[in-house]
C-alpha cells in the first residue's frame, strides 16, 4: 500500500523523439488511476517505466517518497498484469500463482505458500483449475490466473497493461467489475492502462488522458466528461463522441450550421477577438423537441439522414457543411483520436420513444448552458468552469475515501469472523479478504 | 494445414515422393543386405536372390567378426571413442550455444550481427581445408591422437549450427515471459533458469540431436587427426578394416559396422521426428 509520484517523467528513444514528455502525476495510497489515450500516446511506456522495464530518461519516480529510478523491477515490489497475460506455460496454475512467492526465497514456508495461493484462487474462482496448465484454460481463466499472480504477494501497487483487450465483449464487462471489486477490497494503489474509455470511466478514481506523450488532463471521470480542459479530452471522452460544430462569432451570437446561439456574460468576453470557434455538444444534450421540453433551449430544425435504434436509445445522424476555416483543425483532431476521416455530421442521442424517421425534417432543441466552446487554435475550452470542476474533484475524492473506508471496515469484519472461525489460524490479511466474500 | 490439399495434389505428391523414398532407402537396404552376406556370397551372385540383392542364407558372421572376432580390437574401442567424443562435444556445444543464442536473441549489443554471420561463415568453411593446418598444430602441441584433439574441431562444427537453431528458438519465446518473471521478483539468472530454459527445452533437445549427428558422422577429422585406438572413431575405424586375407575386401564387415553405427541415429530420429521437424522449421514458420 503506497503512494506513487511521477515528477516530470520523460522518455526519449534512440531517435530523440519523446514518447513520454514531462508527465507529472500524483497517485494517492489506494487510488485507482487510469492512463488512457489513443494508441501511441505513451501510456504503456509510462506504465513500463513505473514498473522498471523501461529506463526513465529524465525525471523522478517516487514510491512512498523514495526515489526508485535506478531500482531493478524485482526491487520495486510492484506487481503487473500483462496484456497477453504472460503466464508460464510449463507451470500449473498453482505454480504460476505461487511463482512470486517461491522467488522470495526463505520468506514463505510451503504451507504459507499453499494457503496464500488457495486464498487468491478462491477469490478469483480458480479453485477447480489449480492443477491445470495455462494452455488448457479459457481466455477469462488465464486472465484471472494473471491477476492471481499479481495479488498473491503483498505488492506496493498493481499495474495493469490493457488487461482486458484480449477478451470478448461480454467477458470484458464481467472482468471489469471483478477488477473494480478486487481493487476496492484490497485497497491497493492501482495504475491501469487502457484505450477503452468505458474501462476508463467506470474503473478509475481518476483518469489521466495522454496525447502523444503529453498529459492533457488528470481528473475524475465526471470532471473529464463535464469539464474537459481542451478539444482533445472532450473528443476522446464520451461515446458516441461529442459533436464539434464550427461556429462564427458575430458580436454576441454564435452562428452554428443549424442555428444561432446568443452568448453573454464571461463567455462573450472570452470570445472577443475570435472569428471562429468550435462548439462542442454532447449527443445526449440535443433533444427531439417533439418529445422533450427544453426550457430556455435553442431550437432548430434539420434533416435526419440516418437513424439507429438500439432499444434503450436511438442515434440520429445529421450531415452539415463544415466551415473550411476549422475543417483542417477538426481533421487533425480526428487523426489524433485514431479516427478514419470524419464525416461532417452531427450525432444526436434521441429518446427511444422519438418517432423521427430517416429523411424527416425534425425539430431539435438544446440547452446552450450545456454547450462547450473551444478556441480552434489552442483547443482550449473557453466554457470550462474551474469552480464547478473543483467541486466535482472534491466530491469524487470524498466518494473514493468513503468507498475505501467501507471496504476496509468490511475487511476488518471479515478478518474478525475468520479469526473466530479458527483461533489457531495464522490470521493473515489475505485470509481475511478471501473470507470476507 | 492438411485440409486444403485436394485429392489430385495428394496423388501427385505421392507419385513424386515414392520414387524419392525408394531412391534414398535402397542404398541403406543394400548395406543391410551386404552385411548379412557371407564372404562366399559376396563373390558369387548365384548365392543371392533378387538379382544379387538379398543373400539366400543370411548370416550374422560379419557382426560376430566386428563385435567379438578379429575386427573387434579395432571396432569396439572405436565405438566407445565415438560415443564419448560425440557426447562431450554435443554437451559443450549445446551449453555454450544456449548462452550465446540467449544473449543474441535478448540483448542488444554491438557486434551481434557479426557473431551470427561469423558463425554462419564458419559452418560453411570446408572441413578439408582446416584439417592440414590442424594436423600440424595438433602434432606440435600434443593434441594429435587424443580425444580432446577431436572434440575441439567438432565444437567448431557444432557450435555455429547450434547457435543458429537455438537463437531461432529463443526468439520465439515471448519476451514478456521474462519481463513478467522479473516483475515477479526474479533476477536475470532466475528468469533464465526458471522460465526461459524450460520453455526452450524442446529447442535445446533438437539442437543437441543435430549436433550429435554432425559429430557422429564426421570422417575427415577423425581419419586425419588420429593414429591409434586412442581416439579413433567408428567412421575412421571402418577404413582400417582388413579382410580375411590380403586379397579379400572387408566389405561385409564394413557394412555390418555401418549398420551398427546407423542404428542409434535412426532410432533417435524416429523417436524425436516431430521435435526435429519442429526445430528445423521454427523461426521460418510462426507457430
Amino acid at each position: 500500500m503506497s503512494s506513487i509520484e511521477l515528477k516530470n517523467i520523460v522518455k526519449k528513444y534512440g531517435d530523440g523523439f519523446p514518447a513520454v514528455n514531462d508527465v507529472s502525476l500524483d497517485i494517492a495510497d489506494g487510488e485507482f488511476m487510469i492512463l488512457v489515450g489513443p494508441s501511441g500516446c505513451g501510456k504503456s511506456t509510462l506504465l513500463r517505466m513505473v514498473v522498471g522495464l523501461e529506463d526513465i530518461t529524465s525525471g523522478d519516480l517516487l514510491i512512498n517518497g523514495k526515489r526508485v529510478n535506478d531500482l531493478a523491477p524485482r526491487d520495486r515490489n510492484l506487481s503487473m498484469v500483462f496484456q497477453n497475460y504472460a503466464l508460464y506455460p510449463h507451470l500449473t496454475v498453482f505454480e504460476n500463482i505461487a511463482f512470486p512467492l517461491r522467488l522470495a526465497k526463505g520468506k514463505h514456508s510451503d504451507d504459507e505458500i499453499r494457503s496464500k495461493v488457495n486464498d487468491a484462487a478462491n477469490m478469483l474462482e480458480l479453485k477447480d483449475h489449480l492443477e491445470r496448465k495455462p494452455a488448457n484454460l479459457s481466455g477469462g481463466q488465464r486472465q484471472r490466473v494473471a491477476m492471481g499472480r499479481a495479488i498473491v504477494r503483498d505488492a506496493e501497487a498493481f499495474l495493469f497493461d490493457e488487461p482486458l483487450s484480449n477478451l470478448d465483449a461480454k467477458l470484458r464487462g464481467q472482468m471489469r467489475t471483478e477488477i473494480a471489486r478486487m481493487q476496492r477490497r484490497l485497497g491497493v494503489t492501482t495504475i491501469y492502462v487502457t484505450h477503452d474509455q468505458t474501462e476508463a470511466m467506470t474503473l478509475g478514481d481518476r483518469v489521466a488522458v495522454l496525447k502523444k506523450g503529453v498529459l492533457q488532463q488528470v481528473a475524475s471521470p465526471r470532471e473529464l466528461y463535464e469539464q474537459p480542459v481542451n478539444l482533445f479530452v472532450a473528443g476522446f471522452i464520451g461515446s458516441p463522441p461529442m459533436n464539434f460544430l464550427p461556429a462564427r462569432v458575430d458580436g454576441s451570437t454564435l452562428k452554428l450550421p443549424f442555428c444561432e446561439v446568443p452568448v453573454g456574460g464571461p463567455l462573450a468576453e472570452k470570445l472577443r477577438g475570435l472569428d471562429i470557434v468550435i462548439v462542442g455538444l454532447r449527443p445526449e444534450y440535443i433533444k427531439d423537441a417533439s418529445v422533450a421540453d427544453v426550457p430556455n433551449g435553442v431550437h432548430f430544425s434539420a434533416v435526419v439522414d440516418q437513424t439507429e435504434w438500439l432499444g434503450n436509445e436511438q442515434y440520429a445522424y445529421i450531415p452539415y457543411e463544415a466551415d473550411h476555416a476549422v475543417q483542417s483543425k477538426l481533421d487533425e483532431l480526428d487523426r489524433d483520436l485514431d479516427g478514419e476521416g470524419m464525416r461532417t455530421q452531427m450525432i444526436v442521442n434521441l429518446d427511444s420513444r422519438s418517432r423521427i424517421l430517416e429523411g424527416d425534417e425534425a425539430q431539435f432543441a438544446f440547452d446552450p448552458a450545456m454547450m462547450h466552446v473551444f478556441n480552434p487554435e489552442t483547443g482550449e475550452n473557453l466554457t470550462r468552469d474551474d469552480e464547478k470542476a473543483a467541486q466535482i474533484a472534491r466530491d469524487s475524492e470524498q466518494q473514493r475515501k468513503a468507498a475505501l473506508e467501507r471496504a476496509r471496515a468490511r475487511e476488518a469484519q471479515g478478518a474478525d469472523r475468520s479469526a473466530g472461525d479458527r483461533s489457531a489460524a495464522d490470521g493473515s490479511a489475505a485470509d481475511g479478504e478471501a473470507r470476507a466474500s | 494445414m492438411e485440409s486444403n490439399i485436394s485429392d489430385k495434389t495428394k496423388w501427385g505428391l505421392a507419385a513424386v515422393s515414392i520414387p524419392i523414398m525408394i531412391w534414398t532407402i535402397i542404398p541403406i537396404l543394400w548395406i543391410v543386405a551386404t552385411s548379412l552376406k557371407s564372404d562366399a556370397a559376396l563373390a558369387d551372385p548365384s548365392k543371392n536372390m533378387f538379382g544379387n540383392f538379398w543373400p539366400k542364407s543370411p548370416s550374422l558372421d560379419n557382426y560376430r567378426l566386428i563385435l567379438t572376432g578379429g575386427a573387434s580390437e579395432l571396432f569396439n574401442p572405436a565405438l566407445l571413442n565415438s560415443i564419448i567424443i560425440c557426447l562431450v562435444a554435443t554437451f559443450i556445444a549445446v551449453l555454450l550455444a544456449t548462452f550465446c543464442a540467449y544473449a543474441i536473441s535478448r540483448l542488444d549489443f554491438p557486434g551481434k550481427r557479426l557473431i551470427l554471420t561469423t558463425a554462419l561463415a564458419v559452418s560453411f568453411f570446408p572441413v578439408i581445408a582446416m584439417v592440414t593446418p590442424l594436423f600440424n598444430l595438433w602434432r606440435q602441441i600434443g593434441l594429435f591422437d587424443t580425444k580432446i584433439g577431436l572434440i575441439i574441431p567438432y565444437l567448431s562444427l557444432t557450435v555455429p549450427l547450434s547457435i543458429w537453431t537455438l537463437s531461432a528458438f529463443f526468439q520465439q519465446i515471448p519476451w514478456e515471459m521474462e519481463q513478467a518473471a522479473q516483475v515477479d521478483g526474479a533476477t536475470s539468472w532466475q528468469a533464465f533458469r526458471k522460465v526461459i530454459a524450460p520453455l526452450a527445452a524442446p529447442g535445446v533437445f533438437t539442437t543437441a540431436i543435430i549436433a550429435f549427428f554432425t559429430a557422429w558422422n564426421d570422417f575427415v577429422f577423425a581419419v586425419n587427426l588420429t593414429s591409434s585406438n586412442n581416439a579413433r572413431t567408428v567412421p575412421a575405424a571402418l577404413a582400417f578394416f582388413t579382410g580375411a586375407s590380403q586379397f579379400t575386401q572387408p566389405t561385409g564387415a564394413i557394412c555390418a559396422a555401418a549398420v551398427i553405427v546407423t542404428i542409434p541415429v535412426v532410432i533417435l530420429v524416429l523417436l524425436f521426428q516431430r521435435r526435429i521437424v519442429a526445430g528445423l522449421t521454427s523461426g521460418a514458420v510462426k507457430g
